[in-house]
């Protein structure tokens, strides 16, 4: 299924995550993933929360650059070799992965990979022919 | 040259060029005509404060050949500063010209001890930049064996000065300060002849001049010049240490106050202006340094009775020297609003093991914001890029949360020198 991320830069310097996490927790927004790619200087923070676009708005609001973007989302059963299934098959059609992050999912025994891939509809499609979407 | 003879010879020369100066550039001559001077009521030195004043930005209005005084068959060479877009000046060079210059680095040469028995390292940049050339030629007017390195390949530097036995080092001081790491590390340093260093275009601390002193076994010398006077060479220590003497037969030295341009009295502090007296082709009437410094004419126990000027203090504008070239903020502002960033940013200057670093945080602006880590590093290196075309030097650029650079009074500090150089 295709779900909504928030991409936003943060700065690398101490203090700043916490100071952000605080901005969404005095909103009530739930945070259900959080993944961070960083570098010297900056980090660009990836979240799944229950309210995206009040959370975007939120930030632009507090002058974060932010993005909302649309990422593909797979739950799998969370036994060795789910995941293998699927980067075989994206591997076959060609398909790169820009980035990618798990977590728990909220159903017992799976979990949810999360993929950036350059054509959403694409990976969807190969994924169902293979069986692994529905 | 007693300080009487000095006078009478700077009032001749000085009349001679007030005169030709109006006569062969138009722009002078206007200058002077909305300040209402003619070259007849310039009858000595003490007239000179009657003159208009000449600046960067007449040096801009001008480019190239505006303040051109020898028609270009006459003139030889062409020098530039750093290389600095906007800012750019290009001076222009008669034979004769480059023999005073040569003249004038020569003497710096031998303030430093140098003769036809020394072997001299040249290690500054050769090319549009001054310093290469003009030691190079100081050099050779002295008779010394010249060797022109210029900057950069340290190994090749230092194979250089031991296996050819240098005896005088003259590179900027940061350089310097390098070579002697380099060999120290190496081992060179025990095989090293040097006995002096010439080092300047860029400002220097006592405390980097005793550092280098030990490292290289050296006397470590200063000297001061700007492109538009020629280059290296206005004005040299000699062995006494004690503030540059000025080669006063070419260039005279005034004191001024950079807000009310009144002229101040020897001893004040204040912004450096010259009038060079001998040049040809370009001739600078009452030129603004910008740099802030001191006028010392109390004897000198070398016996030179040219006046001595501390090093520069601080600039009476925003120009930054970082690695000896000229950097404006103005032009890192253009660069980065050209690609899209914001005009907030913050220059920090700093130095660290003798050497200038130039760090620039910019705001990232919302709009140009991806999802991808590769997009914005390559946009970082776009900017670094362009900075270094503009400026010539690299600059590190980090990109930081907006709003986050500090604003004082609705508007932000631009520039952190955290260098202790006066």
């Amino acid at each position: 299924m295709f779900i909504n991320q928030i991409s936003v830069f943060l700065e690398n310097k101490s203090g700043k995550l916490a100071e952000f996490i605080k901005l969404l927790a005095d909103e009530n927004i739930d945070i259900q993933a959080l993944s961070i790619a960083e570098t010297q200087d900056y980090g660009i923070l990836r979240i799944i929360v229950d309210r995206p676009d009040d959370t975007a708005m939120l930030l632009q609001a507090n002058n974060f650059p932010c993005k909302l973007i649309t990422v593909l989302s797979v739950t799998v059963p969370d036994t060795p070799g789910s995941l293998t299934n699927i980067l075989s098959v994206l591997a076959e059609n060609n398909i790169s992965i820009k980035y990618s992050y798990a977590f728990f999912s909220r159903e017992k025994g799976s979990a949810c990979i999360v993929l950036r891939v350059e054509n959403n509809n694409l990976a969807l499609d190969v994924l169902k022919k293979a069986g692994i979407l529905m | 040259m007693s300080r009487d003879e000095l006078n009478a010879l700077q009032s001749e020369r000085l009349v001679k060029q007030i005169r030709r100066v109006y006569d062969n550039v138009p722009y002078y001559r206007e200058k002077m005509k909305e300040k209402g001077v003619t070259p007849d009521d310039i009858r000595g030195v003490e007239d000179l404060h009657k003159l208009p004043f000449l600046s960067k930005s007449d040096l801009r209005e001008a480019y190239p050949y505006g303040l051109l005084a020898k028609p270009l068959s006459e003139c030889v060479r062409i020098h530039s500063t750093s290389g600095t877009t906007g800012k750019r000046v290009v001076a222009f060079y008669t034979q004769n010209d480059i023999d005073l210059w040569d003249d004038c680095c020569a003497r710096a040469i031998t303030a430093a001890g140098g003769s036809n028995e020394d072997v001299v390292q040249v290690a500054y940049g050769y090319g549009l930049f001054t310093g290469g050339f003009g030691l190079n030629g100081g050099s050779q007017k002295v008779g010394s064996l010249t060797l022109p390195m210029s900057s950069g390949n340290t190994e090749r530097q230092l194979q250089f000065m031991t296996d050819l036995g240098a005896t005088i080092l003259c590179c900027t001081p940061s350089y310097a300060a390098y070579l002697a790491e380099s060999a120290a590390e190496t081992g060179a340093r025990d095989k090293i002849k040097l006995k002096a260093g010439i080092f300047g275009a860029e400002a220097w601390t006592e405390e980097m001049r005793h550092d280098i002193e030990d490292k290289l076994g050296i006397k470590a010398y200063d000297i001061y010049g700007l492109t538009e006077l020629s280059g290296p060479g206005v004005a040299f220590e000699c062995e006494e240490q004690k503030g540059m003497h000025i080669n006063e037969d070419h260039f005279i030295a005034e004191i001024i106050d950079p807000v009310t341009e009144e002229v101040l009295p020897h001893g004040q502090k204040g912004e450096l202006v010259f009038t060079a007296i001998t040049k040809e082709a370009f001739p600078m009437i009452r030129y603004r340094t910008r740099d802030i410094c001191v006028l010392n004419d109390a004897p000198c126990s070398c016996g030179r009775t040219h006046v001595r000027m501390s090093k520069p203090m601080g600039r009476s504008d925003d120009m930054l020297i970082i690695r000896g070239v000229n950097v404006f903020p103005s032009q890192i502002e253009t660069v980065l609003l050209n690609n899209g960033m914001s005009a907030n940013y913050q220059i920090v200057v700093d130095r660290v093991n003798n050497t200038d670093t130039l760090d620039i945080n910019v705001e990232m602006p919302t709009g140009l914001f991806t999802d991808s880590l590769s997009d914005i590093s390559a946009m970082e290196k776009k900017l670094v890029e362009a900075l270094r075309a503009m400026l010539g030097i690299t600059a590190k650029v980090h990109l930081v949360s907006p709003k986050s650079i500090t604003r004082s009074e609705g508007k932000a500090v631009r520039v952190i020198d955290n260098r202790k150089l006066y």
